[in-house]
C-alpha cells in the first residue's frame, strides 16, 4: 500500500469517528480533505476546535481505544474468537489512527514492536503494525534493543527485516540513547551478508559508525563485499565513512558525480517525521552527519588541485599515524586523547577540548568552519598558523585572475573565495599575513576593476604594521590607480582606507589593554604605533588634497573624505589612544565654502569633536604629567584654533578671511560681490539658502532661525554653535 | 603639497623598521621577507656561475642518470608537515593504495594490498647544496607486469596453456586476455620472484629538492621539512593524483613554477658562463612573436662555443653574473640579430633556452643535461621556486 492511499484511510477513519460526536468537526475534516498530504494540519486543527470540549472528549475516546487495541495485540490471537478478523481490523485501525495523529508513547512503541517482530500474527499485520510506528516524542533504546534481539530468534520474515530496518534508519533520530544500539554493531555487521537486507543495514551502519567501530577485519569483510557485490552506493558510502574514519587501511575516491548513496529509507515516514520533528520542535541535539565525498562539486577544471578551492575538513590521522612507526594499529583507532573534528559541533565543545583538539589534515578546510576559526585566532602555535599561511598565500596566489595570465575565465569562482575570506576576517575582527603578502605581489598588477569590493576589502583588512614599510610596497601602488581612476573608484577607496584606520584603531587599543596578557605579535611601542597611524592619517590627507583638486571639489568625493575624518577626529576619546591629527587645509576649507549644507554640517560636527578631544588631551596632561611622551605638541592645538577662528569668522560674526585665512581685501573687492563679509554667515551662506529662504516663508522671527536650523536636523551645527560659540543670544541681524 | 615625499623626507624620530619588530615570530620573519621580496624585484643582482660539481661523495650515480637527459615539469612546493624520512615505506603503501582508488573511481581497496602499480620511495642522498638542505628523495611510480596474486588462477592458466598448446586454433580465442599473462606466470612461478622484484616499467618519476634554501630554512620550525622544488615527469593526470595525496597528507600545496623571460635570459647567461670540456648540444634561443592568426617563432642557434666567447667578452667579475653582464649579453644577441635579420627581438618574448647544461621552458619546463653542473642548476630553480612560496 502506498504511503498516500493509506493516508486517505486514516482520514476516512478520522472522519467517521469525529462525525459519530459531532457535527463540528465536518468543517475540519474537509479542510484536511484539501490538504490530505499534511499531517501536521490534522493534529492543528484538533487544538484549534472551537468546541474543544467535545474534541477532549474524543481524545479520550481513542486513548482508551488504543490501550484496548494495544492490550489485545499483546494477548495475541485469541483463537476461539468468532470475528476475529472484525477485531483485529477495528484494533488496528484504531493504532494506525492514533499515530498517524498524535503518534506513540514511548512504552507503546515497545510493546507494538515486540508484537511486530515477534511473529505472532501474520506477516502483513505485522508490515501494518511496523508501519504506524511513529513516536510522539521519543523512541527508548531498550525498546529498539529487545526489537533486535528478535531478529537473531528467526520469528519474522525477510520482509518484516527489510521493513524493520528501514524503521530503524527512519527513525534513528528519535531513539533517546544509542550506546547500546552501537554495542549491537557487530550483529548489524553481520547482517550485511544478506543481500536484501544489505542496503539498509549499510544505512543504518552508515548512521552507527564511530571511529573505534572500524576494525581492519571489517573493512576488509566490506572489500570482500565489494567484491561480490561490485560498485553499489551505499556500500561505496560506508566505505568512504570507513576511509573517513581510517585512512590507513583504507582507499577509496568517490566519483565526481554527486550520487544518492542511499535509497530514501525514510519515505514511508515521511510526513509523520515532520510532525514529530515538529512536537519534538525543542533542542534535540542534531545527528552527526558527515560529509560524504564532494559536497560542492564545480565544474571539472584542467587544474588538478582539487574539486573545490578550499579543502574539505578532515582529521589529520594520516600524519598522526605515520609519525609514529611503533604504534600498533589498535592504538591508532582507539586514540582517546585527542578529540575529533567531526565530533566538534558547538562552541562549548570547543572550549573543553581545545587542548586536545585532532587539527584538520589541510589547514585550509579551518576557513569554512566558524568554530576552527576560533581556534585559529586564539591559538599561538606556529606550525597551525604557518600551515595556514602557506595554503592561503599560495591558494590566492594560484586563484588570483591576474596574477598569472589566462586565468579570466574562473572570475566568479576567485571572487566567491574572496568573499569567504573576508567574511572570515570579518568574523575574527583580524586580517591574515596571507592576504597581506597577496596584496603585495598583486596589486602592482591589479587593474582596479577586477573584484574591486573584494580587492578594497583585503586592503582594509591589513594587519597592523608600520606604516612607512607598507606604503611602497602597497599605497604607493593603489595612488597610482586613485588619480587616474574615476570618482567613484577614490570614494571606494577611501571608505576601506577609513575602514583599515578603524581596523587598526580597534587592534591597537585592543593590544595597548592586554599587553601584559597577551605577547603581541608585532612587539611595538606605543609612539612607533602611533606614528604609524599618523603617517597613514596623513598620507589620507595628502590623497584626499590631490583628488578634491583633480574631480574639482566634487560634493560626493567631499563627503567620503569626511566621513574618514569623523574617525580620525575622535581617536583620542573613542579608543583612548593619544593621538589627534587634523585634516588638512584644502579639505578644511573646501568644506567651509561648499554649497551642501551636509557637508558644511558634518564639518560642524567634526570641529566639535575635535574640539571635544582636544579638551579631553589637554585636562589630562593636567592632571598627569608623567605621560609627557604623548602630549601633543603645541602646533596641533595652534591648527585647530586657527580653523576655529576662520569658522566663527565665517559662519558668525561676519568677519571673514581677517584672522585664520587672510586673504587680501583689495582681491575680496574685485570679486565684485557687495558685502563679502556677511555672505558667509549662518544666514547667508550659500549653502543654508534653502532654509533662509523656507523660514522667511514661514514668516517668523530672526532670533528663532538658530533654532529653526537645529531643528532641522542639523545636529553638527548644534553641537558646534553650542560649544563653540559662547554668546549665548548673539546680535543676529537680518 | 605635491608630493606625498616631503613629508617623509623630514627624519622623523627613531621609527626605523629594525626598532618596530623586536621579537618576531616566524610569521613576522616570513613577512618581512615577502617585502624585501617585493621591493627589490629584480632579485638580487649577482650570482655565482655554477661551480664544478658539488655533489657529494655519497651520492649515487645510477640516480643521477634517471634524473639527466629527462624532461622534467616544475613546481614549487610549500613547506611539507611532518614528513619523515624513516616512513617512507609507510608512504608507499598509503599512496599506492591512494592511486589504485583514484584510477578505478567509487571502488574501495584496501591499504597495502598488491597491486599492479607500485610507487617507491626513495632518497637523494647527497643531493643537497650545503648540509643544513633537507634531504632529496625519489617517488617513482611503476606498472608492474599482469598480476600474479592468485595461485589457483596460475593452475587455471597453465591448463589451459597446455590445452591450448594442443588445439592453438580454437583456444587461443578463449584466453585471448589470459593468453599473454599466463607464459608470464609460468615464468615467474618457477624461478619463485617476490612479488616486489617484479619487473616494472617506469609510468612516472617525480622527485623534490631544495638546493641552497636557506632563505627558507630560516623562517619553518622543525615540524616542517622544507622542499621548495618538485620535478615531475610523466602523464600530468599522475601528477595530479600523487600532488593531491602529497597536499592532502602534508598540508603542502604544488603550484605549476613557470620561468619568466627575465630568468630565462638568466639562466642563459649563466649556463653560457659554465666551463664545459666539450659540448654536446648548440646554444639555442626560442623567441615567440605573438600575431594572429598564428603565433610565430624564431629560433637562433648558435655555436656554444662562439657563445661563450661572447659571453667571455662582456663578462668583468670573476666567479660571478651580475645583472649588467646578463643584459649586455642578450643585448649583443639581439644587435646581432638585427643586424642581419632586421628584426628586434628585444619585442619578442624570449619562451627558450637551451644550452650544453640544460635547457628550459618558459612554462616551467627543463631538462638537464651535464652532470657536472646539475646542483648549480638546481640552486637557481630552487631559488625561483622559493620566491615563489614566499
Amino acid at each position: 500500500m502506498s504511503p498516500q492511499k493509506r493516508f486517505k484511510n486514516v482520514q476516512a477513519q478520522n472522519r467517521t469517528s469525529q462525525g459519530s460526536s459531532s457535527f463540528q468537526t465536518t468543517l475540519s475534516a474537509w479542510k484536511v480533505k484539501q490538504d490530505p498530504s499534511n499531517s501536521k494540519n490534522i493534529s492543528k486543527h484538533g487544538q484549534n476546535n472551537p468546541v474543544g470540549d467535545y474534541e477532549h472528549a474524543d481524545d479520550q475516546a481513542e486513548e482508551d481505544a488504543l490501550q484496548m487495541a494495544v492490550g489485545y495485540f499483546e494477548k495475541g490471537p485469541i483463537k476461539a474468537s468468532q470475528n476475529k478478523d472484525k477485531t483485529l481490523e477495528k484494533h488496528l485501525k484504531t493504532v494506525e489512527n492514533v499515530a498517524w495523529k498524535n503518534g506513540l508513547a514511548s512504552e507503546e512503541i515497545d510493546i507494538l514492536l515486540n508484537i511486530a517482530l515477534s511473529g505472532k500474527f501474520g506477516n502483513a499485520v505485522n508490515t501494518r503494525i511496523l508501519k504506524c510506528i511513529i513516536p510522539a516524542t521519543v523512541i527508548s533504546e531498550d525498546s529498539v534493543v529487545k526489537a533486535v534481539s528478535w531478529l537473531c530468534v528467526g520469528k519474522c520474515s525477510g520482509s518484516t527485516k527489510v521493513l524493520f530496518y528501514r524503521w530503524l534508519v527512519a527513525m534513528f533520530d528519535f531513539i533517546d540513547r544509542k550506546e547500546q544500539i552501537n554495542l549491537l554493531y557487530g550483529f548489524f555487521f553481520a547482517s550485511l551478508q544478506d543481500d536484501a537486507l544489505c542496503p539498509y543495514v549499510c544505512h543504518l551502519l552508515y548512521l552507527l559508525t564511530k571511529k573505534e567501530n572500524v576494525k581492519p577485519f571489517r573493512v576488509r569483510k566490506l572489500l570482500d563485499l565489494q567484491a561480490k557485490m561490485g560498485m553499489q552506493p551505499h556500500l561505496q558510502a560506508l566505505l568512504s565513512l570507513y576511509k573517513f574514519f581510517a585512512p590507513a587501511l583504507i582507499s577509496v575516491s568517490l566519483p565526481v558525480r554527486k550520487k544518492i548513496y542511499f535509497k530514501n529509507s525514510e519515505n514511508l515516514w515521511k510526513t509523520a517525521l515532520l510532525a514529530v520533528k515538529q512536537r519534538n520542535r525543542g533542542p534535540s541535539p542534531e545527528p552527526l552527519k558527515l560529509m560524504l565525498g564532494p559536497a560542492n562539486v564545480r565544474p571539472l577544471k584542467r587544474k588538478w588541485n582539487s574539486l573545490s578551492v578550499i579543502p574539505v575538513l578532515n582529521s589529520s590521522s594520516y600524519t598522526k599515524e605515520c609519525g609514529k612507526k611503533e604504534m600498533s594499529l589498535s592504538d591508532c583507532l582507539n586514540r582517546s586523547g585527542s578529540f575529533p573534528l567531526e565530533q566538534l559541533q558547538s562552541f562549548p565543545q570547543l572550549l573543553q577540548n581545545i587542548h586536545c583538539l585532532e587539527l584538520p589534515s589541510q589547514m585550509g578546510s579551518v576557513l569554512n568552519n566558524s568554530l576552527l576559526l576560533h581556534y585559529i585566532n586564539c591559538v599561538r602555535d606556529e606550525p597551525v598558523l604557518l600551515r595556514f599561511y602557506y595554503w592561503l598565500s599560495q591558494t590566492l596566489q594560484e586563484e588570483c585572475i591576474w596574477y598569472k595570465v589566462n586565468n579570466y575565465e574562473h572570475g566568479k569562482e576567485f571572487t566567491n573565495f574572496l568573499d569567504t575570506i573576508i567574511r572570515a576576517e570579518c568574523f575574527l575582527q583580524e586580517g591574515f599575513y596571507s592576504c597581506e603578502a597577496f596584496l603585495y605581489k598583486s596589486l602592482p598588477l591589479w587593474d582596479g576593476l577586477c573584484c574591486r569590493s573584494q580587492f578594497l576589502q583585503l586592503v582594509s583588512w591589513i594587519p597592523f604594521s608600520s606604516f612607512s614599510e607598507v606604503k611602497p610596497l602597497l599605497f604607493d601602488h593603489l595612488a597610482q590607480l586613485f588619480f587616474t581612476s574615476t570618482i567613484y573608484f577614490k570614494c571606494s577607496v577611501l571608505q576601506s582606507l577609513k575602514e583599515l584606520l578603524q581596523n587598526w584603531l580597534l587592534w591597537l587599543s585592543m593590544d595597548i589593554h592586554m599587553k601584559p596578557v597577551t605577547n603581541s605579535p608585532l612587539e611595538t611601542t606605543l609612539g612607533g604605533s602611533m606614528n604609524s597611524v599618523s603617517k597613514l592619517i596623513h598620507y589620507v590627507g595628502w590623497l584626499s588634497t590631490t583628488a578634491m583638486r583633480l574631480e574639482s571639489n566634487s560634493t560626493f568625493l567631499l563627503h567620503f573624505i569626511l566621513d574618514f575624518y569623523e574617525k580620525v577626529c575622535d581617536i583620542y576619546i573613542n579608543y583612548n589612544l593619544p593621538l589627534v591629527v587634523l585634516f588638512p587645509p584644502g579639505i578644511f576649507y573646501s568644506a567651509l565654502l561648499s554649497l551642501d549644507t551636509s557637508i558644511l554640517n558634518q564639518l560642524c560636527f567634526i570641529m566639535h569633536r575635535y574640539r571635544k578631544n582636544l579638551t579631553a588631551a589637554k585636562k589630562n596632561e593636567l592632571v598627569q604629567k608623567t605621560k609627557s611622551e604623548f602630549n601633543f605638541s603645541s602646533k596641533t592645538y595652534q591648527e585647530f584654533n586657527h580653523y576655529l577662528t576662520s569658522m566663527v569668522g565665517c559662519l558668525w560674526t561676519s568677519k571673514p578671511f581677517g584672522k585664520g585665512i587672510y586673504v587680501d581685501p583689495e582681491i575680496l573687492e574685485k570679486t565684485g560681490v557687495a558685502e563679502y563679509k556677511n555672505s558667509l554667515n549662518v544666514v547667508h551662506h550659500p549653502s543654508f539658502l534653502s532654509y533662509a529662504v523656507s523660514f522667511l516663508l514661514q514668516g517668523k522671527k530672526w532670533s528663532w532661525y538658530l533654532d529653526y536650523l537645529f531643528s532641522q536636523g542639523l545636529q553638527g551645527l548644534k553641537l558646534f554653535i553650542r560649544s563653540s560659540v559662547h554668546h549665548p543670544f548673539p546680535e543676529q541681524r537680518a | 603639497m605635491d608630493s606625498y615625499n616631503a613629508p617623509e623626507s623630514t627624519p622623523s624620530a627613531s621609527s626605523r623598521p629594525e626598532d618596530y619588530f623586536i621579537g618576531a615570530t616566524p610569521l613576522q620573519k616570513r613577512l618581512e621577507s615577502v617585502r624585501k621580496q617585493s621591493s627589490f624585484i629584480p632579485t638580487p643582482p649577482r650570482r655565482k656561475i655554477p661551480q664544478c660539481s658539488q655533489l657529494q661523495e655519497d651520492v649515487d650515480p645510477q640516480k643521477v642518470a634517471l634524473l639527466l637527459h629527462k624532461q622534467w615539469t616544475l613546481y614549487s612546493l610549500t613547506p611539507l608537515y611532518k614528513f619523515s624520512y624513516s616512513n617512507l615505506k609507510e608512504y608507499s603503501r598509503l599512496l599506492n593504495a591512494f592511486i589504485v582508488a583514484e584510477k578505478q573511481k567509487g571502488l574501495a581497496v584496501e591499504v597495502g594490498e598488491d597491486f599492479n602499480i607500485k610507487v617507491i620511495f626513495s632518497t637523494l642522498l647527497g643531493m643537497k647544496g650545503t648540509q643544513r638542505d633537507p634531504e632529496a628523495f625519489l617517488v617513482q611510480g611503476l606498472i608492474l607486469s599482469p598480476r600474479l596474486e592468485y595461485s589457483g588462477t596460475i593452475l587455471v592458466d597453465c591448463n589451459l596453456c597446455l590445452l591450448g598448446s594442443s588445439d592453438p586454433s580454437t583456444l587461443a580465442f578463449q584466453v585471448a586476455g589470459t593468453a599473454g599473462a599466463c607464459h608470464h606466470t609460468r615464468i615467474v612461478s618457477k624461478s619463485q620472484l617476490p612479488s616486489e622484484n617484479r619487473e616494472g616499467k617506469v609510468l612516472w618519476t617525480g622527485w623534490f629538492c631544495c638546493i641552497f634554501g636557506d632563505s627558507l630554512l630560516e623562517t619553518v620550525s622543525e615540524d616542517f621539512t622544507s622542499l621548495p622544488l618538485f620535478l615531475a615527469n610523466g602523464a600530468e593526470s599522475n601528477t595530479a593524483i600523487i600532488g593531491t595525496w602529497f597536499q592532502k597528507t602534508f598540508d603542502c600545496y604544488f603550484s605549476p613554477l613557470a620561468i619568466n623571460a627575465f630568468n630565462l635570459s638568466w639562466m642563459a647567461a649563466m649556463w653560457t658562463a659554465c666551463k664545459m670540456d666539450h659540448y654536446v648540444a648548440t646554444t639555442e634561443f626560442l623567441w615567440s612573436v605573438p600575431c594572429s592568426p598564428q603565433s610565430l617563432d624564431i629560433s637562433f642557434a648558435i655555436h656554444p662555443e662562439d657563445a661563450k666567447a661572447l659571453w667571455d667578452s662582456v663578462h668583468k667579475t670573476p666567479g660571478e653574473v651580475t645583472q649588467e653582464e646578463v643584459d649586455l649579453f642578450m643585448d649583443c644577441l639581439y644587435s646581432h640579430f638585427h643586424r642581419h635579420f632586421k628584426i628586434h627581438l628585444s619585442a619578442t618574448r624570449l619562451v627558450r633556452v637551451s644550452t650544453s647544461v640544460a635547457s628550459a621552458h618558459t612554462d616551467g619546463k627543463i631538462k638537464i643535461l651535464c652532470h657536472k653542473y646539475l646542483i648549480g642548476v638546481l640552486a637557481y630553480l630552487t631559488e625561483l621556486a622559493i620566491f615563489q612560496i614566499e
